[in-house]
């Protein structure tokens, strides 16, 4: 026995997968133990993108964290933007308008719709879906181009602001979004013939990397992944926050918790996605203010500008209650999506300009060792990331800047369990599992 | 006509540099080393939307043995730097490595501990896009400079 034993003595042989790997987003490096072609022990090791979020937080002024705070999960900033500005209202005590809470709304859906498609555009270009990867992309810029028309930038877009958001909708956005939604939709319905009943895509993710229901609660999983393994667990729902109270749409559950229920928990739920936005928009508050004799609309600031530039034929019929001090046409706007709070709202460019008090309130706001002191305290404040229950906990010591930013990031909690997904299956479905777990190295690591 | 007169390279030489010159300018294999933010971006210059194949440079390749020019897309920090330094120095010559995203060219806002204050202090740059994250137009105007570089460039 003992001879035998020392001639067929197996072995198992180290894969280092990573950093930078051709099959794999994101930097990881996870080390593999495998049996023949059987992972039997994996270990991941993070840290590649470490950018000193929470340091570089605790150095700047409340309002400048903000754009630090979009390339955390880089592929849906928007949802970060106001996990943090929401985090820090809290700290404040102050509420914002209600058209800005629709405007949240849309805005963290549209951003949800993009960071599902790339994950699962990236995760079928990985298992050799170009074409699906083709489609989605397709999709996705429909949705920056909107993105950019809200909010100046593609990407890193720093829109949130604390107390409300950089500025209001533009004007027949309604229309484009629309378009765009419809655009989605159509790309999704190529992917969904092209990858839902593909025997090759079925077989590489039906049964492959399950996640079992115990597996996903005792390790903190939240998001889609947690909703494929049958949690049902959804911020939005639990904890409504902003205006996801007031719109209708379900959570999707998969049973298995393998990679095939994930890729359609996030199929689903970019429709349901699609479907809040629309009801958003529809109940969007904060519409017309003035209607003319003919039963036109027109906003009171429309009636000044044009009375300044003297086009004043046909005014004299209309019903219109104008405000004396015959703002420009920013503060309205300003007003809808800023709630009347001097201490933390930058006050719109006619009063930063048009008088000393707005003046002197700008710079109060914005210089140095000044700017916002949110009451010594701490708050914590979820919202649904894209990858789970994204969650800010800052504290603060009555300073202008933050004693604490920590981040729950979703993803970590996501890698924590990977070995679980990925001991006992082959090598070839370290790719595939990978994939479904939609690692974001920046919101990871931060 | 100069080099007719015997002066500089000959006359087949420099027809042949101008020849491979253009075949390079055309066939840009790149290795996306991807980390961060700037990746999103690439994914939509890489995709249909805004076509890199028009300047040869639609099809990645993910081994550096393949590739001619490493595109650096995202922050580097101090952890990740040895190994973009690994994959640089696996690359076979001729290669360009094209900086992609502020981060990339000087370390960004990320003025900090973790994050390496621009690639070029560890490997040579020759082409740096600026943005946070370049918009693809830029992305596309870096790639055209590089054809250019690529073009003029001392081959043989």
């Amino acid at each position: 026995m003992a001879e035998a034993g020392a001639t067929r003595e197996t072995k198992t042989m180290l894969l280092n997968v990573g950093p930078s790997h051709p099959a794999m987003h994101g930097v990881i490096r996870l080390i593999t133990e495998l049996e023949g072609e059987t992972v039997v022990r994996v270990e991941a090791e993070i840290g590649y993108l470490h950018r000193a979020f929470e340091k570089s937080c605790e150095n700047t002024s409340w309002n400048n964290a903000i754009p630090y705070t979009d390339r955390l999960n880089y592929v849906s900033p928007l949802i970060n933007n106001f996990g943090y500005c929401g985090a820090v209202e809290k700290l404040l005590g102050i509420e914002i308008t209600e058209r800005c809470r629709y405007i949240r709304v849309i805005m963290s859906e549209i951003s949800r719709i993009t960071d599902h498609l790339t994950c699962i555009a990236a995760s079928a270009m990985e298992l050799g879906a170009m074409t699906a990867f083709l489609y989605l992309m397709k999709a996705r810029e429909y949705l920056y181009e909107i993105v950019e028309e809200v909010t100046g930038a593609r990407l890193t877009i720093s829109y949130g602001r604390i107390g409300g958001v950089k500025a209001d909708l533009p004007e027949g956005i309604g229309e484009r979004l629309e378009k765009a939604l419809r655009g989605v939709e159509r790309e999704m319905g190529e992917v969904d013939k092209l990858l839902t009943r593909n025997r090759i895509f079925y077989d590489r993710l039906r049964d492959v990397g399950v996640l079992t229901r115990a597996d996903a609660l005792s390790y903190g999983v939240t998001g889609p992944m947690a909703r494929a393994s049958g949690i049902r667990y959804d911020v939005r729902k639990n904890f409504p926050y902003f205006a996801y109270d007031r719109v209708e749409f379900d959570v999707p559950l998969g049973d298995r918790g393998d990679n095939y229920d994930r890729y359609l928990v996030r199929m689903e739920e970019m429709r349901q996605s699609i479907r809040i936005i629309r009801q958003a928009l529809r109940d969007l508050p904060g519409g017309p203010v003035q209607v003319d004799a003919a039963g036109h609309v027109v906003e009171s600031f429309d009636l000044v500008d044009r009375a300044k530039m003297g086009r004043t034929a046909g005014l004299t019929e209309v019903v219109s209650t104008v405000d004396p001090t015959l703002d420009g046409t920013q503060r309205p706007f300003h007003e809808r999506i800023y709630p009347d709070e001097r201490r933390v709202v930058l006050p719109s460019k006619e009063n930063t300009y048009g008088n000393i008090e707005g003046l002197m309130n700008h710079f109060k706001l914005i210089m140095d060792y000044h700017g916002i002191r949110p009451p010594a305290g701490d708050a914590y404040f979820p919202v649904e990331g894209a990858n789970g229950e994204l969650g800010f906990y800052v504290v603060s010591d009555g300073q202008d800047r933050p004693y604490r930013v920590r981040v729950r990031p979703p993803c970590f909690f996501n890698m924590a369990v990977l070995h679980k997904l990925l001991e006992g299956y082959m090598v070839a479905d370290i790719i595939a599992t990978f994939g479904s777990i939609n690692m974001i190295a920046g919101e990871l690591d931060r | 006509m100069d080099d007719l007169k015997g002066e500089g390279p000959g006359f087949i030489t420099s027809r042949l540099e101008r020849a491979i010159g253009w075949a390079r300018k055309y066939s840009i294999f790149q290795y996306p080393f991807v980390t961060a933010c700037c990746g999103m971006e690439y994914m939509s210059v890489a995709a249909s939307h805004y076509d890199i194949d028009r300047f040869g440079a639609g099809l990645p390749r993910f081994s550096p043995r393949q590739a001619d020019v490493l595109f650096v897309v995202g922050t580097i920090s101090h952890k990740i730097a040895p190994i973009l330094r690994r994959v640089y120095e696996q690359m076979c010559e001729p290669k360009w490595v094209v900086a992609f995203g502020v981060c990339t060219c000087t370390g960004g806002f990320y003025d900090n501990y973790a994050t390496v204050q621009g690639i070029d202090t560890i490997i040579p740059v020759d082409i740096y896009i600026p943005g946070c994250p370049p918009r693809p137009e830029a992305v596309i105007d870096g790639l055209m400079k590089l054809q250019a570089k690529i073009e003029k460039q001392k081959q043989l």
